[in-house]
């Protein structure tokens, strides 16, 4: 009786390892996640309108890849590539709307 | 009948443009309603006094500023810049050489439209064009030597108002209205325009420090900065209001910089260069 638990709970162990295995994020998920940040972040470049928050998030994003924590880095690009289609919306809005700012 | 008329009026409104898609740029329009805002904003404050920025617009401060101005912070770069500028280039020639009136008074007429470039010079770009011409490395335009140098620039010019001209030419209009829209628009994580502290809050407060009016807010530049611990150009002072409002300056005289001090100072026109200035 004794060994038959043991046997369930070793079952369970390994099935929540492979699980968690198969849901980490890999190099090639950051490097994907990255290139979508840093693409959007050019493109705010090109609007003249980048964030400070976006180049943080994108050297954290570097950090985390350089030591290996994937999962982490992902989360990051994927923060920075959110802070760029910010920066991109309001750049593309305020070109739009300034002028009804200005004093008449 | 009726219906027909009104389906017209309907089909005219939608094809009119937007009432402010008829607000072309007009230069003499802005300034007039540039100054009349301040003016009815601030109905106490002499016109002059614009141009000592937070200072004209708390009493306690100012009364510090006048403590501190018995010996200002920025003496020190007056007269490395006085010594600077009659310091001959190793081809014997000086600043002298390259501006009018020997470069001595006149602060108040920059920046210009160039109509040869096509683009706005500052005095900072200026200097530098004199120094390189002349054979010599340009200085960094943030700070140290060129804010030396303007400092001794803007102090022999003190009490001269600002004359600043927009020629004739489509490109200065288009440069005064790219450095007005960069005025006026939002940006970084904070979602601030220059005009959200400097037309919306002047007086006010952001933590500890007073809003200036933005009229006449260049007219101090360069300034000694307590919060820096030193002198500062105008673009040092762009900069840095982008990084505070979360956005990623761009380089020092970047032509976005320059155009929004063209704009800034023709809306000056008339009031005293008042620099180098002193700031907390």
């Amino acid at each position: 009786m004794r060994i038959r638990a043991l046997i369930h709970l070793v079952v369970i162990l390994s099935a929540g390892g492979l699980a968690t295995a198969a849901l980490a994020a890999s190099a090639d998920d950051f490097k994907a996640a990255y290139a979508k940040a840093e693409a959007a972040n050019k493109e705010a470049g090109a609007l003249k309108n980048q964030w400070t928050a976006t180049v943080s998030k994108l050297k954290a994003a570097q950090a985390a890849a350089a030591d290996g924590n994937y999962d982490e880095a992902v989360k990051d690009a994927q923060h920075a590539e959110a802070l760029a289609n910010a920066s991109i919306a309001q750049a593309k809005e305020q070109a739009a709307v300034w002028k009804q700012a200005v004093i008449r | 009948m009726r219906r027909a008329v009104s389906i017209a009026v309907a089909i005219f409104a939608l094809a009119a443009p937007p009432a402010f898609a008829a607000n072309s740029t007009n230069p003499e329009a802005d300034f007039k309603a540039f100054r009349e805002y301040f003016t009815q904003r601030f109905p106490k404050v002499p016109l002059n006094d614009f141009v000592n920025g937070p200072y004209s617009m708390d009493a306690g401060l100012r009364k510090q500023w006048k403590e501190i101005d018995a010996f200002p912070p920025y003496q020190f770069a007056v007269d490395k810049g006085k010594q600077m500028f009659t310091t001959p280039f190793k081809n014997g020639k000086t600043y002298a050489d390259c501006f009018p009136n020997k470069g001595i008074g006149i602060r108040q007429n920059y920046p210009y439209f160039d109509t040869k470039s096509g683009k706005v010079v500052t005095l900072d770009v200026a200097i530098n064009q004199c120094r390189e011409a002349n054979g010599e490395q340009p200085y960094n335009y943030n700070k140290d030597d060129m804010a030396a140098l303007t400092a001794y620039m803007a102090f022999t010019s003190r009490g001269k108002p600002f004359a600043i001209k927009i020629p004739n030419d489509p490109r200065a209009l288009a440069a005064y209205q790219k450095g007005e829209e960069y005025f006026y628009a939002r940006r970084g994580q904070l979602n601030f325009s220059c005009a959200s502290c400097h037309v919306q809050n002047p007086g006010g407060h952001l933590r500890t420090e007073v809003l200036a009016p933005a009229l006449g807010i260049v007219a101090a530049l360069p300034i000694y900065r307590s919060g820096w611990g030193g002198m500062g150009t105008t673009s040092r002072r762009l900069r840095s209001c982008n990084s505070q409002v979360g956005a990623v300056p761009f380089k020092a005289e970047d032509e976005l910089y320059r155009d929004v001090e063209y704009y800034l100072s023709y809306m000056s026109n008339g009031l005293p260069i008042s620099g180098p200035g002193a700031r907390p």
